[in-house]
């Protein structure tokens, strides 16, 4: 995994990094990432990136915790210890349900953000890796991945430096 | 269409555009990314001005206050307060619902807004959000020393234990209310955090100092701006917002059922929770308010909160002011209709009894005040806002201590019948509630960007080409107007 080699072109603004990726997927480039300071609305589909699938993380924990609230309540309410509160029915369902709630929120949205770090390999004191200088600032980037010798590196230069791209230049490492 | 300022959207499926008003503008003048970053962090990197440290330093005499009065309440016991038999619940849990309500704004701000798009919120949000997590924090801390024996705390959570295992009574609301209120302060909390790992990135590529590198490191996670980590982040946001949403809703309706499920007139009606999430909004509008409009004046953040922002938020301030104010008025209604004496009683001494006064005053904060935001003057008058922004905070804590007060001192039989008189620890621990609530959030707009970064890029960059990405054949015609 360690030593990659990249070519990274970097941008001054959005609608040419748009452009560029567009014209760089139309000469059958794979575009390895682009990174921006903030996140550009449609790149998804210039980029033709997949809708991530991270919500059906937030069904599957919610419904489950939702469940088990349910669970915890009637067994500690009903099986385990009845208490006479007011002569109350043990088992009002009703009263149950604000617990539910809350709990489904809880899990689902704690399991959604967790799902997110551990997705996009996120951790707290993870060394940054950046493709150039000011990327969480005011520099857009393009990076394109030589996978093997039939990646085409002047090319893929020629198509950069054609589309507005401020600097081109490779790098190995790890992004 | 090149020539004017007129933007092109997309309409119909078919592709077809019709020519709408311009977009309103949220960032005043045209500045580059980098004049963003450097206008934001421009508080963060400087030193504190003399107005700061007047500010800190009163805060900390509040926090100073707050401990010692805790304490003072520890080793004596909770009977160092007014409270008697007949009012058992007062300042304290008046502060309780006061603080939860502030908080309301900031995820209405943050999670209904995104929701809803609204681009304005953009330059509130995040203080709006640390607000809610400070606002939620001095709540926090109100139920716990009611306790009488607060080292005892950890009891109310559903945990096997050597009692038993004796279970908590998950039918009363005071349950719902812990589980309700933890929630809200743990997705709040990640909300506020996960918004701002894009920001301490760039603090942490800004940062020269090695300690600075480093904390800014550890809380950025690696951020490197990744597209195909912006684009799961969104939809992430997307559903915490979305849960987040339902969420506020259900902590001040559970707050408001405290009260409503007892059977004292004046607690038992039906028309709490929406009742008190309005309310809690209103107040929180308030306190937001109050906030930004110091925090704009003193770190001159007036091209990112312009006077639109104050706007939208004083016409907030006035929506949910007048739904409290019909929901005064519904009650009232109510307690006529049911022809119950006990509850007539209530609203007549309510309005008449010992404490008219507080109602007096709760009704002019909260039901005259909002509608002098009708002018458009007023809205657009620093001075006037914030008087109002004052009034709304004063109101919304009377509006508390009307409904728990006043209701508990004459219920029923007139044998049970007491007055409350705070004592000086009462106000004590009142007046540190706001030293500790105003030291964090005076601490926060020193260390971190108290205005979100990207956010605001996200606006001024976008906006510049929402439309042409989508549709080719206006791209070229809009790219140079």
């Amino acid at each position: 995994m360690s030593n990659q080699s990249y070519m990274v072109a970097t941008f001054r603004d959005a609608n040419t990094l748009i452009k560029a990726v567009k014209s760089v997927r139309a000469k059958q480039f794979r575009v390895y990432d682009i990174y921006s300071p903030y996140p550009i609305h449609g790149m998804d589909e210039v980029m033709g990136v997949r809708r991530t699938r991270l919500p059906w993380v937030t069904l599957i924990v919610g419904v489950s915790a939702g469940l088990s609230a349910v669970l915890l309540q009637f067994y500690t309410s009903v099986a385990d210890w009845n208490l006479n509160v007011g002569g109350k029915p043990d088992n009002s369902a009703l009263a149950f349900v604000p617990i539910t709630f809350e709990l489904t929120i809880l899990l689902g949205g704690l399991s959604t953000i967790f799902a997110l770090l551990l997705r996009t390999r996120m951790f707290p004191g993870k060394k940054e890796r950046l493709p150039a200088e000011g990327v969480t600032d005011d520099t857009f980037a393009l990076v394109l991945r030589k996978r093997d010798a039939s990646f085409n590196a002047a090319q893929a230069r020629q198509v950069l430096e054609q589309n507005g791209a401020e600097s081109v230049q490779e790098k190995e490492g790890e992004l | 269409m090149s020539t004017t300022a007129i933007n092109t959207r997309p309409v119909s499926a078919a592709g077809s555009a019709v020519q709408v008003l311009p977009p309103p503008r949220w960032v005043d003048g045209d500045p580059s990314l980098r004049k963003i970053t450097d206008d934001i962090m421009n508080p963060m990197e400087g030193k504190p001005g003399r107005g700061w440290w007047i500010c800190f330093g009163l805060a900390l005499l509040g926090l100073a206050d707050l401990g010692a009065m805790v304490f003072w309440l520890v080793a004596n016991g909770i009977g160092v307060w007014g409270l008697n038999n007949s009012v058992g619940w007062a300042f304290d849990i008046t502060n309780f619902v006061f603080w939860i309500g502030i908080g309301h704004a900031g995820t209405l701000i943050s999670a209904i807004l995104l929701l809803f798009r609204q681009q304005w919120r953009t330059s509130i949000n995040r203080s709006a959000e640390a607000m809610t997590i400070f606002a939620v924090m001095c709540a926090g801390l109100f139920p716990a020393i009611h306790m009488g024996r607060p080292w005892d705390a950890f009891f109310i959570f559903p945990y096997p234990n050597q009692r038993g295992p004796l279970w908590v009574n998950f039918r009363s609301p005071l349950v719902w209310d812990v589980v309700a209120i933890s929630t809200y302060f743990t997705i709040s909390l990640f909300f506020w955090y996960l918004g701002m790992v894009p920001d301490l990135a760039t603090l942490r590529d800004r940062a020269k100092g090695k300690i600075k590198k480093f904390i800014f490191r550890t809380l950025s996670l690696g951020w490197n701006g990744s597209h195909r980590t912006w684009a799961r982040y969104e939809i992430v946001s997307l559903v915490l917002a979305g849960l987040a949403t339902p969420l506020v809703l259900s902590v001040h309706s559970i707050v408001s059922m405290d009260f409503a499920t007892s059977v004292l007139p004046g607690w038992h009606t039906t028309i709490f929770p929406p009742y008190f999430v309005a309310g809690a909004i209103y107040s929180g509008f308030g306190m937001v308010l109050t906030l930004l409009l110091i925090t704009r004046q003193t770190m001159n953040l007036q091209r990112f909160i312009t006077m639109r922002h104050l706007d939208m938020m004083a016409k907030v301030t006035m929506l949910t002011g007048m739904i409290v104010s019909y929901a005064y008025a519904t009650e009232f209604f109510s307690a006529w209709y049911s022809g119950n004496i006990y509850e007539r009683y209530h609203f007549i001494n309510r309005a008449t009894g010992p404490y008219f006064w507080c109602f007096g005053l709760m009704v002019l904060c909260n039901v005259v005040t909002p509608q002098l935001l009708w002018f458009k003057g007023l809205r657009a008058s620093i001075p006037g806002l914030f008087m109002i922004s004052i009034m709304v905070n004063i109101g919304m804590w009377f509006e508390r201590f009307v409904i728990i007060v006043v209701s508990l001192h004459r219920a029923f039989l007139p044998s049970g019948w007491g007055m409350f008189v705070p004592t000086p620890v009462d106000i004590g621990i009142l007046v540190g509630s706001f030293g500790l609530f105003f030291t964090l959030f005076l601490l926060f707009i020193r260390v971190l960007p108290m205005i979100a970064m990207w956010e605001i890029k996200n606006v001024v960059g976008n906006s510049a080409h929402e439309a042409p990405v989508h549709h080719e054949h206006v791209h070229e015609e809009v790219a140079h107007v």
